[in-house]
């Protein structure tokens, strides 16, 4: 079982959003490279939990051709900062919008491919 | 029967309790329910304000510059800290200090110099490595990572599991077996560094506990210099067993202090809701379990307190310690599910704090030693041996 996000990116647009429902979990943005830009989840305090997250990045990413992946996880909490470990032990840094929203410290992992 | 606090006592209580409902629990209000930090310039000003209160540190020991608090109030003032949502696994989100690991204190001066002193200034973080895939309830048996000799180093190989703490940590404490003795007297303790070839944190391993998850620790050819072996060579399982019955107290006690909470929302929540044209508080079914509720939290506040007192005397307080973790983590299990019956479908909501403390509560009649494991140790103690 991979740890990594490993599902298809599917574009972020309204009719891929539908069948996703109000439940906690964790999510991905990649422009159309599929370069990862940001990691996200969708907490208790989420409204209409990835629906709604999705929908809000949606309406703020505008005309940007932009994709997404998403988990439904009920320990998003935990499963946000391994994947932000997982980012970091991959890619060397974290994307810009997480460090900005994520102001504390982030474990080392040495996963294995 | 119950404990009769001293001035001094009721004063710091009272200014934790007061600090916990006026500092911490409003600013829970703005974070995810399952959160386990607070804004870094929060926590900043918080601790700020410990130590004005002269309680930062609070388990550090007086000689390493802690505040002199002994263990018995240690324990009160547990009972408060606890008192909030992130409260079991954070309380007050460590703006109290932590005593970092306790067998550093035992630690030679150039250890203390490198490890104990950067971890009392906040500066270094610690893990504590013990558990192993193959058995955490009989560590001292169950240990199979091993260390060679290699020179004036040892060479360590192995798996770890359930570690809090070590993807973030600076160094940390490792049991490996240093002998062909099978028993926990092989088994040596080792300071290692986290930056060390050969250390790996290889995944995340996640539970019912979202925040304060473990990991799951690789060691490939881990060379450590001799200098590190902390305390004695095969006899490194005497310093895991004195922390894990130092750490069952206040342990308990964060059980204790979320049951105390919990049974608080009850009482208030029982007296405004009605069903039926009455409000629930006159009901037989939920007195009851209110009553049930306060007994279990004054029967293991009880004993608690007794553990820590015993402790503060210098006398053996093993089984008091395995008897209030086993009776703390139990009783708040059984408080904080009732209190969710009491609350009907918003107590399963992450609108209420009370979701988390069930989750989480479940872990604690096995983390530390699951209560099978505490009754065994106190019926060592009291028939004395150990049988087989």
């Amino acid at each position: 079982m991979s740890i990594r996000l490993v599902k298809p990116f599917q574009a972020l647009t309204p009719e891929n959003i539908e069948p996703i429902q109000g439940q906690l979990g964790v999510y991905q943005l990649a422009d159309a490279n599929g370069d990862i830009f940001y990691i996200g989840y969708a907490g208790g305090r989420s409204l209409f939990g990835l629906h709604g997250e999705l929908k809000g990045e949606m309406k703020e990413q505008g005309d940007n051709e932009i994709q997404f992946r998403c988990e439904v996880n009920m320990q998003y909490i935990s499963r946000y900062k391994e994947l932000l470990m997982l980012h970091k032990a991959d890619f060397g840094e974290l994307p810009e919008r997480v460090l900005k929203e994520y102001p504390h410290k982030i474990g080392t992992l040495s996963p294995g491919r | 029967m119950d404990y009769q606090l001293s001035e001094e006592q009721q004063a710091l209580v009272d200014m934790v309790r007061r600090f916990v409902r006026t500092e911490i629990c409003p600013l829970e209000d703005n974070l995810d329910p399952d959160a386990g930090e607070i804004a870094p310039e929060d926590s900043e000003r918080l601790k700020e304000m410990t130590r004005e209160m002269g309680l930062y540190g609070l388990g550090i020991p007086a000689e390493f510059g802690g505040p002199d608090v002994d263990v018995t109030t240690q324990t009160l003032l547990a009972f408060e800290m606890a008192q909030h949502r992130a409260g079991l696994y954070n309380p007050c989100y460590n703006v109290f200090g932590g005593a970092g690991l306790g067998q550093l204190y035992e630690a030679t001066d150039m250890q203390k110099e490198k490890y104990l002193y950067p971890v009392l200034r906040g500066e270094k973080i610690s893990f504590f490595g013990l558990t192993e895939p193959s058995g955490g309830s009989d560590p001292g048996r169950a240990i199979q990572t091993r260390a060679v000799q290699d020179g004036d180093d040892w060479i360590l190989n192995g798996t770890k599991i359930f570690i809090s703490g070590a993807d973030r940590a600076d160094f940390g404490i490792l049991f490996a077996r240093t002998s062909e003795d099978k028993t926990r007297n092989g088994v040596t303790c080792f300071l290692v560094d986290t930056d060390m070839p050969g250390f790996h944190v290889r995944r995340v391993v996640h539970t019912l506990r979202s925040t304060h998850y473990a990991t799951e620790i690789q060691i490939e050819n881990l060379r450590v210099p001799k200098e590190n072996i902390l305390g004695e060579l095969n006899k490194g399982f005497a310093i895991a067993s004195d922390r894990l019955s130092r750490f069952r107290i206040p342990y308990a006690a964060g059980c204790i202090g979320v049951a105390i909470k919990a049974q608080e929302m009850a009482v208030d929540y029982v007296k405004i809701r009605e069903t039926f044209g009455g409000l629930l508080a006159s009901r037989q079914a939920i007195q009851w379990m209110i009553v049930d509720n306060e007994i279990d939290i004054r029967t293991s506040r009880h004993i608690c307190i007794e553990a820590a007192q015993k402790a503060d005397r210098g006398e053996d307080f093993r089984t008091e310690a395995a008897m209030a973790k086993l009776l703390g983590s139990e009783a708040g299990g059984r408080v904080v599910d009732r209190v969710m019956q009491i609350h009907g479908g918003y107590g399963m909501t992450k609108d209420l704090p009370l979701e988390r403390w069930y989750r989480e509560m479940r872990i604690r009649r096995i983390g530390e030693g699951p209560s099978e494991v505490q009754r065994l140790v106190m019926a060592r103690n009291l028939i004395g041996g150990s049988f087989h």
